[in-house]
């Protein structure tokens, strides 16, 4: 047991596997809504468009992450403005925004020169760089997220599966819409340091996508989500500390391991299972 | 609790009341100039040619469009500040079948305004749910998820929704297509026994036949309103011609609607009797 017990006598690794563990958690429950209303593209936008939070938050000298957490929930909130009323196409509004704020990320650092270093750690995340403060920030992200989709689970699930209905009950529709990519914007935020903005779609994507595979209700699926979300956060920072390979790459492959096994293994919903089924008929 | 008979929220008869309404999408007027009401507890037909407006109308109604023009009055107030409780029931291509949701969870959606959105579902709430899942014969189901059904199923998983919220007008999207025949059935009878607990009732169909037997009043929609009342009022040659135009032969008082149009999955040729 001495091999599970090692990495964790360094206060850094102590950190870096709550905050892999916080993370994990928050992107597989947020994840969920990602993956029901096909937000994937949404989630991967929103982590580039936090570039340009972190420049200027960097040339300002203040904290990296509460720059990208204004620049994300700038942006979330503008693609939820351009696109009221239906003139401008969701997925158009993200790619415009998207470019234009990664476009203004690269502009800025690009003029710093000392820069390189940090810049990688942004892109795939060094959460053995998490300090006390971040700490802090990322415990309290996830208990604002988790808080509001436990609170608001009834009116997120009926605007998510029919808009109208919710309408109907008199829900604040835009209103709940906007609060789901603030949410995202946050998700993705607290994200930065352990998987990084390249990777953090699959964080938001692939526990949920791959929890879809085993339930038929939400509920359960957004446990499931979050049990495999944090499990392969563990087991990655482990792999990573003992391969010695970047933490947020570890994690995602764990996290993609898990999707394949569901994906040919589950019951029902799996390649397998369908193939026997389609024989024995 | 509140009080779930259905007596009238006023002395005064709930109903729709449209005033010059215009729903434009990008600069076009989709519904142009709408003006038309319902009385308490009637039943209306909803009928017209592909991208008649029917679905938009039925949006503008729950106020997920906005008006660009007009008023639209429920039981006498505005839009957003009426009391009475709107039910709709989508056209089943709107709804995301593969959402993990079970029928049992989707019909306890009809009584989420009634316990709250923090509370949890009393005794009530499921005496409600188990009666309108009974109600539609769709019991055996409810711990099945959506997607598993057979369209005449989920039509019924969403008509026992509807029937949960207990409501004061009911809206239906084509609820007669693309489900098997009893289902249709089921359908009807509960119309029938909507009408008698004094529900009103839009209903959109492209089945004009169904339209003129089994309701009192039917609403011709291109756009703009062509005509509305009686089935003798509306179906005339004129009005169809104005609806249908090329679409629609007259043959000796037969009309037979061709709407093979791109995106159309119903049959070719039917016809129509006019009354």
């Amino acid at each position: 047991m001495t091999w599970l017990v090692e990495p964790l006598q360094y206060a850094f690794m102590q950190r870096g596997m709550i905050a892999a563990v916080l993370v994990g958690l928050i992107c597989a429950v947020v994840g969920t809504y990602v993956v029901l209303r096909s937000m994937a593209f949404l989630g991967d936008a929103l982590a580039h468009a936090i570039l340009p939070g972190v420049a200027i938050a960097y040339l300002l000298g203040g904290n990296l992450l509460v720059g990208a957490l204004i620049a994300a929930v700038l942006v979330a909130l503008g693609i939820g403005f351009f696109t009221r009323g239906g003139t401008v196409r969701e997925d158009t509004a993200i790619g415009i925004l998207f470019s234009a704020a990664l476009a203004l990320g690269v502009a800025l650092i690009s003029s710093i020169r000392s820069y390189a270093v940090d810049l990688s750690h942004i892109i795939f995340g060094n959460v053995l760089g998490v300090g006390p403060t971040d700490l802090w920030l990322i415990a309290g992200l996830t208990v604002l997220v988790l808080a509001t989709v436990v609170l608001l689970f009834r009116p997120l699930f009926v605007v998510s599966f029919d808009p109208v209905m919710a309408k109907t009950l008199r829900l604040p529709v835009e209103l709940l819409r906007n609060l789901l990519l603030v949410l995202l914007a946050l998700t993705i935020v607290g994200s930065i340091q352990t998987v990084g903005i390249g990777l953090v779609a699959a964080m938001l994507v692939t526990p949920g996508a791959t929890a879809y595979l085993l339930t038929r209700r939400l509920a359960p699926m957004m446990v499931i989500s979050a049990a495999l979300g944090v499990a392969a956060s563990v087991i990655g920072l482990y792999l990573s500390y003992y391969l010695n390979i970047v933490s947020g790459s570890a994690i995602v492959l764990v996290a993609t391991a898990f999707f394949l096994l569901a994906f040919f293994f589950a019951p029902q919903k799996g390649w397998v299972w369908q193939r026997l089924h389609v024989q024995r008929r | 609790m509140k009080n779930r008979t259905h007596e009238l929220i006023d002395t005064e008869p709930a109903r729709l009341d449209l005033e010059n309404v215009v729903v434009a999408f990008n600069g076009h007027a989709i519904l142009d100039n709408l003006s038309f009401e319902v009385p308490h507890g009637a039943q209306v037909a909803v009928v017209g040619p592909n991208g008649a407006g029917k679905t938009t109308l039925f949006k503008a109604l729950v106020g997920l469009l906005p008006l660009r023009r007009g008023h639209i009055r429920i039981h006498g107030l505005p839009l957003g500040q009426h009391k009475d409780c709107v039910a709709y029931i989508p056209q089943r291509e709107e709804v995301d079948w593969r959402f993990p949701v079970t029928v049992e969870e989707v019909v306890m959606m009809g009584r989420f305004n009634d316990f709250g959105w923090l509370g949890r579902p009393g005794p009530e709430d499921h005496e409600a749910v188990l009666r309108s899942m009974t109600q539609l014969g769709i019991t055996k189901l409810a711990k099945r998820s959506i997607g598993e059904l057979s369209g005449g199923q989920q039509q019924r998983v969403f008509l026992a929704r509807a029937i949960a919220q207990e409501p004061h007008i009911l809206l239906m999207d084509e609820p007669f297509t693309g489900v098997d025949v009893s289902t249709q059935e089921a359908t009807l009878d509960l119309l029938d026994e909507l009408r008698s607990r004094g529900v009103t009732v839009m209903v959109s169909t492209h089945d004009l036949n169904m339209a003129a037997e089994r309701f009192e009043r039917i609403l011709l929609l291109k756009r703009r309103l062509i005509a509305y009342g009686t089935r003798e009022q509306v179906f005339t040659r004129e009005h169809i011609a104005a609806a249908f135009g090329k679409q629609a032969l007259i043959l000796d008082n037969i009309v037979v609607v061709d709407d093979c149009c791109p995106g159309d999955e119903h049959e070719h040729g039917r016809t129509e009797e006019i009354p």
